[in-house]
């Protein structure tokens, strides 16, 4: 299935290349940076480049491109699916992906590699599997690794890897055992000039961080899971208990994951919990424009919103930005045109408000268009939704665990029309 | 350091005898290696030697005796490799590194192997006896990842060594070595296709393997190898999905395309049936009774095994690997009948979640299905609503996607929305947005107008590619209605001088001399003009203005005749010889001469031929004759190794194929008599044939329970009613009467529902008579109340002890609205029985309540209330009343007591009087204590007991084992507290014997 994978930094240094099969000659790139130059912009590099013979399909993240090289038909999704899951194991073992810890960690990243696939087929993915076989770099064990000449691979087949549940190890063991779950809940929106809602909808995961001892069964059950519409879970959640009974059951793995997403499309019922009054204007004459923009709370259930942070994508003429915010900073940066408006927490008292005037490039015809707003804010403590988690029970185990649920809700795609 | 390198050479001598050889290879690979490369690169040669030197250190540390030193070398070589550095030379140091002790080291080597084995397949062989030695090793990590890397090594000659291996390795006792061997497979077949009858053994053989982690490698390698041998799918097929929830997800994606593919060759089409069922309906009323049955055609009744398959994959649905819930919904696509599609749509609207990859992808096929069904996604158009941070090619997608999905309904909704997009940044996304709104004004005429007023508004637009693209699109709107629309022609014409882009202006000059007779002033203006610019144009533009003379000079000689010689002149001495070749084919056609004969009479019909309109298609109408899903679908054209996905059958294969013996089921029918007639026993199979679909999945059922059902089913002519419904839609009751019989059969068995394989509730073998005292008369002002327990599952709850009250009024009044006060002093969860609303003098009712005791022997407390008082009552069980009985057979038995040892075994060793002793009093002893059931004993003074906790399930385990004159009395249970509460109990009970 999957040939070979090149890593490529945005400058279009391959870095790091992997073959499962025969190798295949790094020239096969030319073709990626011949689409990567097309496409100007690095998002815009299609997913999948077709050459003579091989299928080239791209992932770009964290500022790199995974490019695997394919020779016959596959699902190209299965093919992207898997990038992103190589993505995320180095993320879980290095703390971010970057090149930097690439290149520092390559004899992990390239054991790693041989692992996750054979023949280009995966072969483990879980990360507590992998976790048992190659162990995660620290600093203390790279010490005692030096000093005693012992290795981070391990000798036995992990346990995970034979069981009917993959992505639990046998034996865990904690002294304070404890169950987090954060729900946290996104709303993409699209809201038009008058503030009317085009389009709203939840977009909700529960993450949880689980460390509890032996083999724990639990329960989670909602107030009202009625309100969700469409779920995806962890593989380790039974799904038919979810069908009958409405609760999640599931031994969970060991540590932080992604419990289920779910989505509500309930349209009209989508609380926004701000507003923002803005006045963007370009001037015909004069190559200057004005820029007035007011944000408050609407519904927000008595919560403050915090994190407040207004994105907005300048049309390229504009060349600087001579404003002034009554609270938070701004930032226009004059190469990306991205004025950022930093207002951290809105106090409903007094609205922040960013006032000011555009210089655009003289000579040149105003912007056809006024650029929309991106917000990004957050609230601790309150899912929009309204969706409760109404208990966890434990069973397996006869030890009381430490439980906690925490709900924050962001703003997801969240975009104002000017 | 002597030391080391003397051991060293040593080590080479005993490894191979003609070292001189391979040395040989090393330094002509070394030479080529020194011609090559600098006639590159200049300053290559100083990089090189510098590599050299490194190349020798890196020697020395890897021939070193020291473990670190050598790993750090493998750490430094991996390294390079990373880096696409060529480390092919150090080839002997390494290699023999390969039998190391250490297994970081030696995984190291293993990379190292791949990578360079096929370049130097002579010097590779020096490490196969070592991996043929870790074949045989007793770790299951080291037999597979040394058969991963032997089948990885790409050298001819080991082929028989590597096929003996898989043989090996496919009958290995550890799934993960069997999976490794279905990867070893595909190595292998790619190295030598000559093998593949060989391999097509193992493939058979480890299809039918039942493990979860096999299915998936194994189905991928057929896929590689044999996808054309759907005949060893047919044994495997049921069980491939049943067992297709618990396979790793990549596995599952494999799994399911596979089987799409064999479902689409194996069964009818269950789409064929919407249309025909319709017509029936309606011909039904006319049509006398003969001609019906002459004219419906058989009606449709889905496979079971069809029906099995859309069922299992269903839940996947709601997989987090994009890839499966993609798997799934194309399986859906192709092969569930057209009403069940529905339920694909929010899996698919959900994974727009997902990164911009999967986004793309996931657009694609949204788009090809919502040309054939724009239903499906409808309610979901918001969806795709365009955001401005999205990338290009998902902007157009989502456009593209409105498009298909715009209808007379939402039509406005969605032109507002476009209106947006058309003033973007983005003008090639602006572009896109003019030429969407084409399409929708020629899909649905009811908006033709606005949106050609919509697009005249945009000629005056600043952006030259908005407006060009407006132009195109008007230019083929106004081809479907000319004649209404001269006003929009003379608009354009005004505006022809300000527009520049040369496909805009093209498009303008062809409409005006298409429709010259409606601008019959402005037309031979326009042309003027165009002749003094005409050397200026870009070819395009001339070529019309070519097209415009001569339609002009047609219909109006009078006007344009000068105009049109001069322009064919300056076209006659153009450098384009496209150009130069119109104006004279042209000249020859209008202008009439003695050479141009008959043709110039048909001139005019010729050029003025009513021409069709373009018919604007989505681009992605033909997609649908791919896969969805699949990477052929993605590129629009048939990638390598593509596997066509076949036309349904017209008349279904063989079912029977599919057929395994299952142990249990055809002894079944076998036992019943042969009485029953033809009909019958067809009818009973097929019955049969449908509950073991519906049932192998979840639960188990025993045999008994499916004669019952059977017998129940025929009895109450059900089956009739089952068989009767073939139609798909109502394939939902089938099942639910189905689950009735079974439920009516578990109630005429007394037996509770089965959830294991190895533990199956069955009825008390003793129930005790003895009641005990709840609430005494004089304590409850008459009121007594006695309670015993009845050792049946409780039915108001799986958890709850079942208990029987019975409440007596030793009073002369009435005593009214006797109940349980809500409020529950202790933490059990308590099932109260409906008040009683009267009790008249001396009477005395019969009630039932459920006590969930949490396993434990703790006192159920409550009140006891009647209307005017309150009494505080409580009940303490007996441990062995907190029990259910289950049978087992013996084997399970052992096989259980040998998993509950340790800690979770209590016993003890009594002396009884043996004459007291035969089977049936220790067994009465034993069940008069604890509600537990026995399992029939092969030996004769062991005697078992089996049963589980009431609330949370444990398996209890008794066994008394009679020894003269001791009797020993072991309890096996997870729960420790109740198992030595139990043992006190049953040794009191044996004792008195």
């Amino acid at each position: 299935m999957i040939h070979s994978l090149f890593l490529i930094n945005n400058a279009g240094d391959l870095f790091l290349e992997k073959h499962w099969k025969s190798v295949i000659s790094r020239s096969i790139c030319d073709y990626f940076f011949e689409a990567r130059e097309k496409a100007v912009e690095p998002d815009n590099v299609p997913p999948v480049i077709r050459t003579p013979h091989h299928y080239l399909i791209n992932i770009y993240r964290e500022k790199i491109f995974f490019v695997s090289v394919i020779q016959t038909e596959v699902p190209p999704l299965f093919v992207i699916e898997f990038l992103h899951r190589v993505a995320e194991t180095f993320q879980d073992y290095f703390g971010e992906c970057s090149e930097t810890t690439i290149k520092d960690n390559v004899v992990i990243v390239y054991e790693l590699l041989e692992e996750m696939l054979d023949n280009g087929f995966p072969l483990a993915t879980e990360s507590n599997i992998l976790k048992e076989l190659i162990r995660p770099p620290t600093i203390l064990r790279s010490m005692v690794n030096t000093i005693t000449g012992s290795s981070n691979v391990g000798e036995t087949l992990p346990t995970g890897q034979l069981s009917n549940i993959p992505w639990r190890r046998a034996g865990v063991k904690y002294t304070n055992n404890e169950a987090y779950f954060d729900v946290v809940e996104e709303i993409d929106a699209i809201l038009d000039k008058s503030g009317t809602t085009v389009f709203a909808e939840i977009q909700g995961v529960i993450d949880a961080c689980v460390k509890l001892s032996g083999m724990p069964d639990l329960t989670l059950s909602f107030m009202n899971p009625r309100l969700l519409d469409d779920v995806s879970f962890h593989p380790c959640v039974r799904y038919k208990r979810w069908e009958s009974e409405r609760v999640i059951s599931f031994i969970p793995p060991d540590g932080n994951f992604q419990l289920m997403s779910y989505h509500i499309s309930a349209q009209n019922l989508v609380a926004i919990p701000i507003y923002v009054k803005q006045n963007i204007s370009f001037f015909e004459t004069g190559s200057s424009g004005r820029l007035d923009i007011t944000v408050g709370p609407k519904q927000t259930m008595g919560k403050t919103v915090e994190c407040l942070v207004v994105t907005v994508h300048m049309p390229k003429v504009v060349l600087s930005a001579n404003l002034s915010a009554t609270q938070g900073t701004y930032n226009y940066d004059p190469v990306t045109k991205i004025l950022l408006w930093d207002i951290g927490k809105l106090n409903p008292q007094k609205l922040p408000n960013l006032k000011g005037s555009l210089s655009l490039q003289s000579g040149a015809p105003k912007p056809e268009e006024n650029p929309s707003l991106n917000i990004d804010l957050k609230i601790q403590q309150f899912a929009i939704s309204g969706l409760k988690v109404n208990r966890l029970d434990m069973y397996g185990e006869k030890y009381k665990p430490f439980k906690g649920v925490k709900y924050v809700t962001k703003a997801g795609k969240f975009q104002v029309r000017t | 350091m002597r030391n080391a390198l003397v051991s060293a050479e040593n080590l080479q001598l005993t490894l191979k005898s003609d070292f001189s050889s391979e040395e040989q290879a090393l330094t002509n690979n070394h030479s080529s290696g020194n011609e090559e490369k600098p006639t590159k690169k200049p300053h290559f040669f100083l990089f090189f030697n510098h590599f050299e030197t490194m190349n020798e250190d890196l020697k020395e540390m890897l021939e070193s005796n020291k473990e670190s030193l050598k790993l750090e070398a493998m750490k430094r070589i991996v390294g390079l490799i990373a880096k696409g550095k060529n480390a092919s030379e150090l080839f002997p140091a390494v290699v023999k590194n390969v039998a190391s002790k250490n297994i970081e080291l030696k995984k190291l080597v293993y990379v190292y192997l791949v990578r360079y084995a096929e370049e130097q397949q002579d010097l590779a062989l020096l490490s196969i006896s070592t991996f043929q030695r870790a074949l045989k090793d007793p770790n299951q990590l080291i037999r597979a990842s040394a058969l991963r890397v032997l089948s990885s090594i790409r050298v001819p000659i080991i082929v028989p060594i590597m096929m003996l291996a898989i043989k090996e390795a496919a009958t290995d006792l550890s799934p993960y070595v069997r999976k490794t061997a279905a990867h070893a497979i595909q190595k292998l077949f790619s190295l030598d296709p000559d093998q593949k009858e060989h391999l097509i053994e193992v493939i058979e053989k480890l299809l039918k393997d039942k493990s979860t982690l096999v299915a998936g490698s194994v189905v991928m390698a057929f896929e590689e190898v044999c996808p054309d041998r759907i005949d060893l799918i047919h044994k495997n097929y049921r069980k491939l999905c049943n067992l297709l929830v618990d396979v790793e997800e990549w596995g599952q994606v494999v799994i399911i395309h596979m089987l799409t593919r064999y479902a689409r060759t194996q069964f009818v089409s269950p789409w064929r049936e919407d249309a025909v069922f319709d017509e029936n309906s309606e011909k039904a009323f006319y049509d006398s009774e003969e001609e019906r049955r002459v004219d419906q055609s058989k009606p449709y009744i889905m496979d079971p095994d069809h029906r099995l398959l859309l069922r299992n994959t269903k839940p996947l649905l709601q997989s987090r690997n994009t890839a499966v819930v993609m798997a799934v919904s194309q399986l859906y696509w192709h092969l569930s009948p057209k009403h069940e599609l529905s339920i694909i749509t929010k899996s698919l609207v959900r994974l727009l979640r997902s990164h911009r990859e999967v986004q793309y992808i996931v657009l694609q096929n949204i788009a090809t299905m919502s040309i054939q069904r724009k239903g499906m996604f409808e309610p979901f158009m918001k969806s795709f609503y365009v955001r401005s941070t999205d990338a290009t090619h998902i902007k157009t997608l989502k456009l593209e996607i409105l498009t298909n999905l715009a209808n007379e309904a939402n039509i406005s909704t969605i032109l507002r929305e476009f209106q947006t997009y058309v003033k973007s940044q983005d003008k090639a996304f602006a572009a896109a947005t003019i030429q969407a709104i084409g399409c929708c004004a020629t899909n649905i005429s009811e908006v033709t107008d606005t949106c050609l007023n919509g697009l005249v508004l945009l000629l005056s637009n600043r952006d030259e590619t908005v407006v060009a693209e407006s132009v195109v699109v008007i230019k083929k709107l106004l081809q479907t209605q000319p004649s209404q629309h001269s006003d929009i022609i003379k608009h354009m014409a005004k505006l022809f001088d300000n527009i520049t882009v040369p496909m805009a202006r093209a498009s303008i000059l062809w409409l005006m001399g298409e429709y010259c007779e409606h601008v019959p002033k402005i037309a031979p203006d326009v042309l003027r003009k165009m002749a003094k610019t005409f050397t200026d144009e870009e070819d395009i533009v001339k070529l019309q203005i070519v097209n415009l003379a001569a339609k002009l000079y047609l219909t109006n000689s009078k006007q344009t005749k000068l105009l049109t010689q001069y322009i064919l002149n300056l076209g006659k001495y153009d450098q384009n010889y496209d150009i130069r070749d119109r104006t004279r084919f042209i000249r020859q056609l209008i202008v009439p001469n003695e050479k141009s004969g008959a043709l110039s009479k048909y001139a005019r019909r010729i050029l003025m031929a009513p021409k069709p309109a373009p018919v604007l298609q989505s681009a992605f109408k033909d997609r649908d004759r791919f896969q969805l899903g699949t990477l052929s679908h993605t590129l629009n054209s048939q990638a390598s190794g593509y596997l066509e996905l076949s036309d349904w059958p017209a008349v279904a294969p063989d079912q029977s194929v599919r057929n395994v013996e299952v142990a249990g089921a055809p002894a079944l029918s076998k036992s019943k008599p042969a009485k029953s007639n033809e009909k019958q026993k067809r009818i009973r199979s097929t019955c049969l044939r449908i509950m073991q679909h519906n049932y192998s999945l979840n639960y188990y059922l025993p045999p008994q329970i499916i004669q019952k059902t059977l017998n129940i089913m025929t009895k109450y002519i059900l089956i009739h009613i089952v068989l009767s419904i073939s139609s798909p839609f109502f394939v939902n009751c089938m099942c639910s009467l189905l689950h009735l019989c079974v439920f009516l059969a578990c109630q005429f068995d007394a037996v509770s529902w089965p959830v294991r394989v190895s533990l199956q509730a069955s009825s008390p073998v003793f129930v005790p008579e003895t009641s005990h005292e709840l609430l005494h008369r004089m304590t409850g002002k008459g009121l007594s109340a006695q309670y015993r327990f009845t050792r049946q599952p409780c039915i108001y709850g799986n958890s709850m002890v079942s208990l029987q009250l019975t409440l007596s009024n030793r009073t002369d009044q009435a005593l009214e609205n006797i109940h349980i006060s809500e409020k529950s002093s202790t933490g059990q969860n308590i099932h109260r029985f409906n008040a009683i609303e009267r009790l008249e003098p001396q009477a005395s009712v019969t009630v039932s309540m459920g006590v969930d005791f949490n396993d434990s022997t703790q006192t159920a407390n409550f009140q006891l209330c009647t209307k005017e008082d309150e009494f505080s009552v409580s009940i303490q069980p007996a441990v062995g009343e907190l029990l259910l009985p289950i049978t087992m057979s013996e084997a399970d038995f052992t096989k259980e007591q040998g998993k509950l040892v340790g800690m979770n075994e209590s016993s003890a060793t009594i002396t009884i009087t043996p004459e007291n002793v035969s089977s049936q009093s220790v067994n009465r002893k034993v069940v008069s204590v604890a509600n537990l059931g026995v399992i029939p004993s092969g030996q004769e003074n062991i005697y078992r007991f089996a049963g589980k906790t009431v609330s949370s399930g444990s398996l209890v385990l008794v066994s008394v084992a009679l020894k003269d004159p001791d009797a020993m009395i072991t309890i096996n249970t997870e729960k420790t507290v109740m198992g030595s509460m139990l043992l006190r109990q049953v040794k009191t009970a044996v004792q008195g014997m």
